[in-house]
Order: C-alpha cells, then structure tokens, then sequence
C-alpha cells in the first residue's frame, strides 16, 4: 500500500515513524483524521442511497434504494446546469490561459518602460477580489449586455493576476538558451513563446488549469448573481436553489443531488489524484 | 540612421504592451474601473420615489460607523479570520507531516485530506447541515451516544459562527496540506541523516529544521487563508444566511444582502470600499515580504 | 480537439437557446417555490396546459428559488432590461414594487365586466396584502395560512384525545408538557427563514397587529407585543415543550416527520408533503388563539410588471386568470396544500372529492375568517430583517424581549422616516 503512493519515489525519504510507539499512534491519529475529514461525504453517500427516515436513524439494515436520485434528478434540469458548468469552466480556462501567457510572457521576458508599474497594477489585483466588486461589476456586466450569459459569469475571472504571476515565474525559468536557439532559426516573437515558452511551462499550465477548473466549477457568489435562468445556471447555482432551506428540506434527496453535482469532479479526482497532486507539485507553486 | 539600440527598445515596448494589453483591458474592465465606480457610488445616497440619490459625500460611511450591526459583523469577520487561518494552516502543516510519513494507508489518508478542496462550498453547506441539524443531525446523535444534550449548532450565537469556521477549516486544510507536502518533497533527505548521526529526536528535527525550512510555504499560505477568509461565504447561504440575530453575518455577505436582497448600492459600496482598504494594508505588508524573498534567491 | 468540442458544444448551446416555434406573444414569468416537494413540475404543468389552450401566447416559466431570491432575480432581470410581464412574489413585496415603481395595477388592466367579477371573486383576506392606496396590485396564486400539525400517534401515547388540538395558549403549554419526553418536544415552531410570520400568528392571537394598513407604521415595542415574544420564549426557558434557540424552517418538517416533536406550527403549503411522507397518524388544526384566534396570510401573490406592450399585458392576464380559475385554483391545492384561492375552487369535484376524503385540507381556509394580512410596510426586507433579528436574539437569550423589539422598532422608525 505505502509503496504504490505517489509520492515515495521523490527525492525526500519519507521519514520513518511507524516503528516507534508514538510513530503508531501519530499514524493512528492520522487515520482518525481522515475518517472525521471524510465523514460529511460518506454520510452523504449513506442517506442519499436510504429513505431519509432510515437515514437519519441510522437503521444499518434498512434497505438500500436509487429512487432519490430519480427524485432528484427530475426536480431540476441536471443536465442543463451540468453543461452551463462544463461550458463555463472551458470558456473561462481559454480565456485564462490566452490572456495569461501573453501577460505572463510580457512581464517575463520582454523589457519596455512602465513594466514595474504595471506589474505591480496587477498584482494588486490578487487582492482587489472579483467577489468583492460584485456591486459595481454587475453594473459593468449589465453595461456590456454579459448578465445572464456563460460569458458573464466568467469574464471578470479571465485576466487573472494569479495566472499571470504563474506564469511569469514559470517563463522565467525557461533556459535562455532554447530561446536563442529557436530565434537563430528564425522564429518571431510568438513563435519563440508558442514553441519554446509554452511548452516548457506545460505543467504549470496543467496545475493552473486544474486549480481554474476546481474554483470555477465550484463559484457560488457571482454566478448567482449575474445568472438569471436555467440556460446559463450553472451547477453550484441549481444545487443552492434545488436544496434551498425554505424547500423543507429532504435530507436524502438532498444528498443524492449534491452527490450528483460533485461527482464529476470526485471521480476525475479519484482517477488522477496522483497527477492531480503531483501537478500542484512539479508547477512549483510555493 | 537610427540607432539600433533604441529601435529594439523601442520595438519591445510595443510587443510589451502589446502582449498585455488583452489581460489590461480586462482587468479595467473588472478590476480597476469597477473599484473606482465603487468608490462613487458609495459618495451618493440611495435614490426612493420621493427623494432622488444625491451627492452626500462620506455620509454612508458615517451611517455605517453608526450602524452596530456593521461593527459585529466586523468583529463577526475578525473571528472568522482568527479562528479560521490559524486553525487551517496549523492542520494544513500537520496532516502534510502525516501524510509525508510513512503511514499505513497513505494514499487513502492523502485523499481523504485533500476532497473537500474539490467540493463546492455549496455542496460543504449541504453536507454539515444534516451535522449540525438539532435533533437527528449527525453531531447529536454521536453526542447522544455519549449521553450530551442535544446543541442546535446553528441556531445560537455563541455556536453558529464556529460552526461556520468548522466548515471552512475542513474545506481550506486539505488545499494548504498540498502546499506544505510540496516544500516537503524539497527538503534534501541529507538534513534528515544529519540530524540522525546528531542524534537529534523527530521533534527537534522538526521543530528546528522543517518548520523554519517552511517559512515561505507558510507566508503563501498564510496570505491565501487572509483571502479565503473574506471570500469563503458560500455557505452562509445554506448554513445560517448570517443568522441568527447577524451572529454569522459576514463582510461579504453583508455586501451581497445590501446590494442585492435590500438593493441599497450605496451603503454596500461603502462596506466594500472599507474591505478593500484593509485587504490593501495586507497586500502591501505581503508585497515587503515577497521583494525580501525574491532578494534573498 | 478540446477546441473543436467546445465549438461544438456551444453551437449545440445556441441551437438550445434558439426558440423554435415563433409564438406571437412570448411572457417571463418568475416565480418561488417556498415548501417541499417537486412543486416546480406543478407549475410547469399548468403553464404548458395553458399554452396548449393559448397556442399564440409562449410562457417561459423561470423557477427562482424562494421568495427573496426570486423578488431578486426578477428585479436583477427588469434592471438589465431584460424581459418579464408577470411574477409570483412574496404578497408583501407589494409596497416595495410600488415604491421602485415596477408594477402596474391590476384596476388599468382589466376592462370588461367578466374581469372585474373574476378580480372580485377573491377570498378578501387574500386580498388585503395587494390593495395599497386603493387599487389591486397582486393577486393570490400560493396563499397559505399558518395551521398547527400534530402526530396523532404521539396524542394518543400521552394519554391526550388525539382528535383535540389545544385551542388556547393554556392548553398549547398543558399539553405540549404532556407530550414532552426526554429526546422528543412538545412543540416547534420554526424561528428562522420567516421568524416574523410565526410572531405575528402568535402577536395576533395577543391581540395586537404588529403594523398599522399604511405600510409606514410599525407597533413592534407595544406591550402586547412584547409580551408575545415573552410568551415564545418562555416555550423553551420556562415550560421547556421547545427546543432552546432557534429551531431551523427548512428541516422542521422532516424533524415532525421523525417524531422529534409532537406539534409544529408550518405554512399549509407542507401539507401534501406531510401528508405523503408522514409514517404516523397525523392532524390539522387551526392556531391556538389567546385574545382571539388568528394567523396572518403568506405566500404569493401575481404582479404585472410595468415595463410591457399592451398585448403582453392582455396575454399575462389571461394566464393568471387561468392560472387562479377554480378547477387550476383546486389541482394546485390538491397538489401542495396551498389554499384554493377563491370560493369557487372549494366548489369544484376535485376539491370537493378532495377534502370529503381528507378534511385537513380545509383547515387552512376554515382559518380565513381570523386572518390578517401579512407583515408588510415599505423598506419591507430590512424592517422584517430587524424584526427577525429581535425575535431570534430573544429566542436565543442575547437580549431580553422588550430590549429586542425596541432596537427593532427604533431601527423600523429610521428606516421609515424616508417614505413618510
């Protein structure tokens, strides 16, 4: 088990504590962990497969059904809002991924006046949040035609300043002299940055699309406020409307549609944790 | 004849500006010119049938000094934040310790540390309230095990706001764990065997070597949860929507309910401009320390 | 490749968007769902039996949420100019609606005689919360009162006539002591989401309304009022039938439904819930009273957006007088619990097959004649915000009643000094 883990082969020998007595219980403790860390997500799987009156009682032998998922599923149109979701985290990550890398490229490794300031200008912006303007960036999205549109919800996330800092730092360390070489043979300025800079950056690229998809997929605030209809609802927004405490709520209806909205990402988390994990290491973000 | 230096200078500002003008222009559009639109609207009044919005210059932001219920949901932040940060970033460090050792069911302990990170708050407000529900919410029915009283979690003020802190704890620790595992892979193992033949305990080595080695993984961190901690409301709208009697009530919440549940712009303009002032002391104090450590490489 | 399924993934987004059929007049009706169950089908239903009669009239029906999030949603769309004709809002948004100037009264609408009868044909208690300067801005669609529901079963093990529910506070107290056990309550009445509405069924029941019929003036620190959150409290501190601090809306239908407390107080609008969920012997009662009897009005009423063509305004009309016609008046009713909102729905076969096999469903109507027009005044969510927030500081024991609703009175006056 420990020698399938990801991460054993890495540079640092793991240190050993499971030989000593305080080892065994610091590992012991570590399982506790896991378990009270897992406990909300397997509660939830418990009652959404049980009638919530068995659910919350706890009846181990009680029978264990799908009809909440049916339930739920046709409470609210699913697959709209899984795909407003799917369509709002691709537009967003293109977008993302285009503005970044010439911003990121500009301040990496081209020298003009103002740069400085400029930068400085933008990383203001990892504190100036979006979700903290929500009152005058509805303005401005209403200005331009964007509310109750996929793009609307995404635009004010597209020139990330984060993104931008990555993507820098990850430009920066691109060896000089790939750069050189490909300008001896020719290559203009984009070509340089679409064939050396990008792809030595690829797992920056991987670990930033994954961080985008996880917070966009998840957002709450902003698209609540800017979606007014079921066409452009995404996930998280259906899911608070669907399960609004006002409903009476049903626990296990409930829980079987807040399963249905995680899973997407439960599953491809479950199948590329170890990428998942190790992309966040190799991009270096520390 | 024009000098080439100057013509290369010159041809790298145009590229310059040229490559950051698309991330410019959105950036005005959703950062820069919304903060100064924010900062006018918060100066007039809020327009109704028979009196039309006016100039009123910082008369919001007296209204607010005025208002108690600003002054506790600020106090309500400032809790949010001391309980949070610490909290996550102390579990964040030790489930990173945990899961860098050599435990039995490692993967299994990594994966259960990290998926809340991959849950919409949403979804988290779901999941804990059927925990804090009195009655038949999960906590009490463990709690009745062990034969305590009944708690309604989120219905009282002295409880509704840790509860809220519970949940985004657990949601926040598992993201920062990757962090802290990430400069633990980078420490080299030398260190390790040195402290060995030194004959140093696993907690000397810890707390001497390990920790100081992540000092800039705690910074990061540390900024992150700061953010985090005015950021993550989503699930005040299940949990409590602030209540009760504001005992949860939020910053941004508090943004959100004036704007757009009571469409007051002006008093949630002045609220957020006031936000924006102190994340901006943050962001200066971290920018020191970012330009110490980029000196230091 | 990731680029040529997004593409199309969007064309397929915008074929979805595209219209197919081009009716002649197309509404946007936004509307809130505020108890359990998979209403929004309900309604939908109806919507599309509607356009099956009315093939040139198109009707988006856009579920929103609940009342607040739904007043929000529709507001957020007139605001960007984005079309709606119609909606179902909290019956006490009129005076905001009036005071933003979005909606128009029903009186320029309607025009033949037929209109006018139908616009009569109300239950006047549904009514009061629409009249404002004397014209009719909402009509009722999901009208509820507060009833009391109560687990038979559990009547029966205290030793209680299962077919009596108290019809006094003295009794509400005596036997929700009785019906008290160790990890069961007596009672519950639910203190968040609508906490005022529950305080003012039970300020009424004290005799005294919490707000005078001009929208501008509030009695929240009167002693009667007072007195009546004394009262609520004093359910939990001093005759524990209730749970200390709050006890959460939106799961106390199902913590009825697990027999963790033997009454609760809910919205008729759970009744159908309640009645296809509950594993026991359950009842329907009207409030207990004190003074008198009563419990105030909730729910939605239609509103006719201003901002319309004269033609979308005849075919919203049209909908909503289908939609509140007796026999779509009675399946709604049978549907959720909500009540049938004219006199006509209780004379239909459905309603009357209906509630000869389960009377409980004329409880709520039966309530009527003690019902008053739910708390409404202008600035309306933020002085009910303060209200709410008095009650539940109470409740929880942050603040003595009296200290609560004189914050709450004194915040309600400053709030309203601007409309007076």
């Amino acid at each position: 088990m420990t020698q399938s883990a990801p991460m054993t082969q890495s540079a640092a020998a793991p240190q050993s504590i499971a030989m000593t007595l305080s080892g065994r219980i610091e590992a012991l403790l570590a399982l506790i962990l896991a378990v009270v860390w897992t406990s909300p997500l397997l509660f939830a799987i418990w009652a959404a497969f049980h009638a919530s009156t068995d659910a919350v009682n706890f009846n181990l032998t009680s029978p264990w059904i799908l009809t909440n998922f049916a339930t739920a599923w046709a409470g609210a149109p699913w697959l709209l809002y899984f795909f407003n979701s799917f369509l709002l985290v691709t537009s967003v990550l293109i977008g993302q991924f285009i503005l970044t890398t010439l911003a990121g490229f500009a301040f990496a490794q081209i020298e003009f006046r103002g740069k400085d300031i400029v930068f400085l200008l933008v990383l203001m912006q990892l504190f100036i949040l979006p979700e903290v303007l929500i009152v005058e960036n509805y303005a401005v999205a209403a200005r331009l035609g964007l509310l109750d549109s996929i793009l609307g919800i995404g635009a004010p996330y597209m020139a990330s300043a984060f993104g931008i800092f990555l993507m820098r730092q990850a430009f920066k360390s691109v060896p000089k002299e790939l750069d050189e070489a490909a300008r001896i043979e020719g290559c203009s300025l984009l070509g340089v940055l679409w064939r050396v800079y990008v792809p030595a950056a690829r797992p920056t690229y991987l670990a930033y699309a994954l961080v985008s998809v996880a917070t966009h997929w998840n957002n709450f605030l902003w698209p609540l406020i800017v979606t007014n209809s079921d066409e452009t609802r995404p996930l998280t927004v259906g899911l608070s409307i669907f399960g609004a405490p006002e409903n009476g709520v049903d626990i296990s209806i409930i829980s079987a549609a807040t399963l249905m909205v995680i899973a997407p990402l439960l599953i491809m988390f479950v199948l590329f944790q170890r990428q998942f994990v190790q992309a966040f290491l190799r991009a270096g973000i520390k | 004849m024009i000098d080439p230096y100057q013509s290369h200078k010159r041809r790298q500002t145009i590229y310059g500006w040229l490559l950051l003008s698309p991330a410019l222009i959105m950036l005005t559009a959703f950062a820069f010119y919304p903060t100064i639109a924010t900062v006018w609207t918060s100066l007039f009044s809020r327009g109704t049938r028979k009196r039309p919005s006016e100039f009123v210059g910082l008369e919001n932001y007296r209204s607010l000094f005025e208002d108690p219920t600003f002054w506790l949901v600020v106090e309500n932040n400032l809790w949010y934040a001391g309980v949070t940060i610490p909290a996550s970033i102390i579990i964040a460090l030790v489930m990173a310790l945990w899961a860098n050792g050599k435990i039995p069911a490692r993967s299994f302990v990594r994966s259960a540390y990290f998926t809340p990170t991959v849950l919409p708050m949403i979804a988290a407000g779901n999941l804990w309230l059927f925990f804090y529900t009195p009655g038949f919410g999960v906590l009490d029915q463990i709690g009745g095990l062990f034969g305590l009283p009944s708690v309604n979690w989120l219905g009282q003020p002295d409880t509704a706001l840790w509860a809220v802190c519970a949940v985004t704890v657990w949601k926040e620790a598992g993201f920062f764990m990757i962090f802290y595992l990430a400069a633990l892979q980078t420490i080299p193992p030398d260190l390790k065997e040195a402290a060995d033949i030194e004959g140093a305990s696993r907690w000397t080595y810890t707390w001497r070597v390990v920790l100081p080695l992540l000092m800039p993984t705690t910074l990061f961190v540390l900024v992150n949860a700061m953010i985090n901690s005015v950021k993550l409301i989503d699930h005040l709208f299940i949990l409590t929507k602030g209540g009760p009697s504001d005992a949860s009530m939020l910053l941004l919440y508090y943004i959100w309910e004036n704007a757009f549940a009571f469409f007051d712009a002006p008093i949630a303009a002045a609220t957020t401009i006031l936000v924006l002032i102190v994340l901006s002391l943050v962001a200066a104090v971290q920018f020191r320390f970012i330009d110490r450590r980029t000196h230091y490489r | 490749m990731l680029r040529n399924i997004t593409a199309g993934l969007m064309l397929g987004a915008s074929a979805l968007l595209v219209n197919p059929a081009q009716a002649e007049t197309e509404l946007t009706m936004y509307y809130p769902i505020a108890v359990g169950g998979p209403l929004t089908q309900v309604v939908d239903g109806i919507v599309a039996d509607f356009m099956a009669e009315n093939p040139d009239v198109k009707v988006n029906a856009i579920y929103a949420g609940n009342y607040d999030d739904t007043r929000i949603k529709a507001l957020a769309a007139l605001n960007s100019g984005e079309p709606a004709q119609l909606s179902v809002m909290f019956s006490i948004d009129a005076y905001d609606l009036i005071e933003q100037d979005l909606i128009m009264p029903f009186d320029d609408v309607v025009k033949t005689d037929e209109d006018r009868a139908w616009l009569d044909s109300f239950y006047p208690a549904l009514m009061a919360n629409g009249k404002i300067e004397g014209k009719t801005w909402g009509v009722p669609f999901q009208r509820s009162t507060i009833v009391a529901y109560y687990n038979k079963d559990m009547f029966r093990d205290a030793g209680l006539d299962p077919e009596k529910a108290p019809t006094n506070w003295e009794e509400l107290v005596a036997m929700g002591q009785k019906l008290t056990r160790d990890d069961t309550y007596g009672l519950m009445i639910p203190s968040t989401g609508y906490p005022y509405w529950m305080f003012q069924a039970l300020a009424i029941q004290n005799g005294k309304e919490l707000m005078a019929n001009d929208g501008l003036t509030t009695y929240f620190n009167d002693p009667a009022v007072v007195d009546t959150l004394a009262f609520w409290k004093s359910l939990s501190s001093e005759h524990g039938i209730m749970p200390e601090g709050t006890v959460e809306w939106g799961t106390l239908r199902q913590a009825f439904l697990e027999g963790k407390t033997a009454m609760m107080w809910h919205s008729t609008g759970n009744l159908t819930a309640v009645k296809d969920n509950a594993a026991f012997d359950f009842g329907v009662a009207m409030l207990p009273g004190n003074v008198r009897l009563g419990s105030p009005t909730g729910g939605g009423n239609f509103y006719l957006f201003k901002d319309s063509t004269p033609e979308e305004q005849e075919a919203a009309l049209k909908l909503i007088k289908f939609m509140t016609s007796p026999e779509q008046a009675a399946k709604w009713s049978i549907r959720t619990g909500y009540m049938g909102v004219t006199p006509a729905a209780y004379e239909t076969d459905d309603l009357q097959a209906y509630t000869a096999e389960f009377p409980p469903a004329l409880v709520a109507r039966d309530q009527l004649q003690h019902a008053v027009a739910e708390f409404s005044t202008f600035e309306t969510a933020r002085v009910r915000e303060g209200l709410n927030n008095a009650i539940q500081a109470a409740l929880t024991g942050t603040k003595s009643p009296a200290e609560a609703l004189d914050e709450a009175q004194a915040s309600a006056e400053r709030l309203l000094k601007a409309y007076q």
